[in-house]
């Protein structure tokens, strides 16, 4: 067997993440009779019961930069952010018409209102609105939250026209431990050797697998290692940044590539959390639902839409990403009209402020186009870190 | 020259008026302890067992909009940081601790004792009070209530809301005030409160009469004012829906319409139902944009913000308190899903004759803004009648354009008098 070349693997991610109308989940639907697409929006779903019903879980992340929206315009007041335009406009136009049902998850009000709209919009679909607990003791959280799940379950039941075991459950529970495992080789890879893997690579590999099926997805991430390992790229004299408040609405590709540019190796993101949202392998074995439950309830990641408990815990996990990745700072890049982003933010910066980690801030859109600015606070925040770091 | 021209209030807004300073010298006193939490999903009942004054933030935004002093304390906190995209009720009130935290009644606000997080239909609730919790460093205890996504709660949520009470928020209250939990208090409250909803539901009924004796968003602002605070489930609030329920029977028996800050308003021509709270910073100006043309709204969603008794006919249930505490959150109005919410309007049109919907969409408000512009189509097709779309702020003054608003407000009576006339209809919009 031949190992794909870099151009080869990167051109593929780069062909996935251009195509809006989503033709190679239509193929996989095609593939065989019977077989469904659920889609979902950021920030977390359980993919691993989607998956375990023979079902093809699908990122639906907005229409991204150049998509023109049209239709969505008329269902959003101007300062409401872009995502859920895009999303409609993307059902609208017809893009997303093969897929049977959408997954909402509880993230913010502008998500959990768009579940209500489509199913006003869209009576024959399957639609989710998907509770995760802020509560986060077993007994309390963790039962409503596997009692959340086994509705998910049978409600997917229901669309398969068959049962989903607890064995189909540790098996996709399996796969998707796989997947992590290799998103964490290829995020460590970065952090290590950054200079060789381009975050914007990075970037469209780690989309490949909103769309692809996990174990295809896996298999692309090898592929790229592989092939990345042989190429020979300058190290440049960069700093080293993680990028925090994309975890909903994603930046246009640019923005990432512009970043790059000025001096910033981006180390660690937010971007897709739901692919690295449960920071540990999960059981394959035993009850999967409680399982799953028990990963989201004691070792998830923290993000803004989650309820932190503990005070003096907020930030641990961006704290964490900085001494693993041995960041030098912090952009926290926003999209605009993003409470769940927005309201955390000044409460991340104080935190860094007290432990004098450099950050700058800014907001952006799916579909913002002008770079420039974007380059020059980048450039500045990174000449900054070069300059006047205790190095 | 500028004449000041006398307001008018009715007894029943003195009355509460009194009340909600009655609240805030009770919070500054500094003989009780205080719980702060939010207008949806507001346990007062709760609150009240551990002889705790309730303190809402929403409600001191609202003051501070009303009193012209938002605008300074919004610019205060987008200096600290925060962005000018998000709630302005949260920037209020971070902006009014920045500037030394006094309350309406002019004492400063202490520190609470408690914040109670009761996470109900608004993704803000929960990042407001992690904030608050930064500067307050006090005890802050989460409740959260699932999203009614499929317009019929489950019993899976409610177990979840009742197991909550039991396991962390009533422990936490005991914790903090030292007051051990007694449930027959708690039955006591509720069999209060539902007393006072009984006459509430009465009060929003009576403006289905013709004309209406009250107008049920700005009007219904000032009597909403106790139920909604911190005066449920008191014999205070019970009397007070008796007077209110005296006060509208007397106006019913005169045959008059509705009372205006300027006086009776005079001939009602539009009978309207309004989506989304009202503007505050220039609440004043933005009522007489309707009564000066004989609009009346009959039925508002802003008046089921605290709890909503009409629809499905809830009330406390003093027979199972904690589960009939999660049926109140689980059924506030923001906590329902857009189907439901649509419904609701769409009936309210029909039953309250009303000539259509008006959505007043506030910038910094996701959870009512969000969809409401599909609400609008889908209301409109329902009842036929034609709907309009104006844009202000909550308590941000830099976001209610006078000119506008009026603008259209009177392009929407112009097309509400040419479907009377049989013509056709169109949407008033952005």
């Amino acid at each position: 067997m031949c190992a794909k070349s870099l151009k080869e693997v990167v051109d593929y991610c780069q062909e996935l993440f251009d195509d809006i109308t989503f033709q190679s989940a239509r193929k996989w639907k095609d593939a065989e009779p019977g077989r469904k697409v659920i889609g979902y929006m950021p920030v977390y779903v359980p993919r691993e019961i989607i998956h375990a019903a023979g079902f093809l879980p699908l990122g639906i992340l907005g229409g991204g930069a150049d998509m023109e929206v049209i239709h969505g315009d008329a269902y959003y007041q101007s300062y409401i952010c872009r995502i859920p335009r895009s999303t409609i406009e993307l059902a609208v136009a017809g893009n997303i018409d093969f897929v049977d049902g959408m997954m909402f998850p509880s993230i913010c009000d502008v998500i959990r209102n768009l579940s209500g709209i489509w199913q006003l919009m869209f009576k024959d679909k399957y639609v989710r609105y998907f509770d995760t607990p802020q509560n986060f003791k077993g007994e309390v959280g963790g039962e409503f939250y596997q009692r959340e799940l086994h509705e998910l379950k049978e409600g997917l039941e229901e669309l398969a026209g068959r049962k989903i075991t607890n064995e189909d459950i540790n098996k996709s529970i399996a796969v998707y431990n796989e997947n992590r495992e290799w998103i964490e080789k290829v995020y460590a890879y970065r952090a290590k050797t950054p200079w060789k893997t381009a975050s914007w690579e990075v970037y469209i590999l780690m989309r490949a697998g909103m769309v692809l099926p996990p174990e295809e997805h896996t298999q692309l991430m090898q592929d790229y290692l592989a092939a990345v390992e042989t190429e020979d790229r300058p190290k440049r004299d960069n700093c080293r940044v993680i990028i925090q408040g994309s975890f909903c609405e994603q930046p246009p590709l640019n923005l990432v590539k512009s970043i790059e540019l000025s001096g910033c190796y981006i180390v660690d993101d937010d971007f897709m959390m739901v692919a690295r949202w449960l920071q540990k392998d999960v059981p394959t074995d035993g009850d999967g639902i409680h399982n799953l439950s028990d990963a989201f309830l004691n070792y998830s990641a923290e993000s803004a839409f989650k309820f932190e408990n503990v005070m003096e815990e907020k930030g641990t996990h961006m704290f964490d990403a900085i001494k693993k990745r041995g960041a030098e700072g912090v952009i926290f890049a926003a999209p605009s009209f993003c409470d769940p982003a927005l309201l955390d933010q000044p409460m991340m910066v104080n935190r860094l402020k007290e432990k004098n980690v450099p950050f700058i801030t800014m907001q952006y859109a799916e579909n913002s186009g002008q770079m420039q600015p974007i380059r020059e606070q980048s450039g500045t925040f990174a000449d900054s870190i070069k300059l006047w770091s205790a190095a | 020259m500028s004449e000041k021209l006398e307001i008018n209030k009715s007894k029943s807004q003195i009355l509460q008026k009194e009340m909600i300073t009655s609240n805030y010298d009770k919070i500054t006193s500094g003989e009780c302890k205080v719980s702060s939490t939010f207008v949806p999903g507001n346990l007062n009942e709760l609150v009240m067992c551990f002889d705790m004054a309730n303190n809402l933030p929403e409600i001191n935004a609202i003051q501070n909009g009303m009193r012209k002093k938002s605008g300074g304390m919004i610019m205060e906190a987008e200096r600290q940081g925060h962005s000018e995209d998000v709630c302005t009720y949260v920037k209020a009130d971070v902006g009014q601790m920045a500037k030394g935290n006094i309350a309406p009644n002019g004492k400063p606000f202490p520190n609470p004792d408690l914040l109670l997080l009761s996470y109900t239909g608004c993704f803000t609730f929960l990042k407001w009070f992690e904030l608050l919790r930064e500067d307050y460093k006090c005890p802050t205890v989460m409740l959260h209530v699932p999203y009614d996504a499929n317009g019929n709660p489950t019993k899976s949520m409610r177990d979840y809301i009742v197991k909550q009470l039991k396991e962390d928020v009533i422990p936490t209250m005991e914790k903090v005030s030292g007051v051990k939990f007694d449930i027959d208090r708690l039955r006591e409250y509720m069999r209060n409160s539902a007393k006072a909803e009984d006459n509430m539901v009465w009060m929003l009924e009576q403006s289905k009469r013709t004309p209406s004796p009250i107008d049920c968003y700005f009007g219904g602002v000032y009597y909403m004012g106790p139920i909604f605070t911190a005066f449920r489930g008191t014999q205070d609030a019970i009397d007070y829906y008796d007077f209110l329920r005296t006060e509208i029977q007397e106006r019913i028996d005169l045959g008059l319409g509705v009372s205006t800050p300027e006086g009776d308003m005079g001939e009602e021509k539009y009978r309207l139902v309004v989506e989304g709270p009202p503007n505050w910073t220039s609440f004043r100006e933005f009522w007489k944009m309707f009564y000066d043309e004989g609009a009346v709204v009959v039925a508002s969603s802003y008046s089921k913000v605290g709890g909503v008794y009409d629809y499905d006919g809830f009330r406390h249930d003093p027979e199972n308190p904690l589960e009939s505490l999660a049926d109140y959150c689980l059924g506030v109005y923001t906590n329902r899903n857009l189907p439901t919410r649509v419904d609701m309007l769409a009936q309210n049109v029909k039953d309250y004759n009303a000539d259509g919907l008006l959505i007043n969409s506030i910038k910094s408000c996701n959870s009512f803004a969000a969809g409401q512009l599909m609400m609008m189509r889908q209301i409109e097709e329902i009842t036929g009648k034609p709907g309009a779309f104006i844009e202000t702020d909550l308590v941000d003054p830099r976001y209610f354009s006078a000119a506008n608003v009026k603008n259209r407000l009177e392009s929407y009576f112009q097309m509400i008098d040419q479907k009377r006339r049989g013509g056709g209809s169109a949407t008033v919009a952005a």
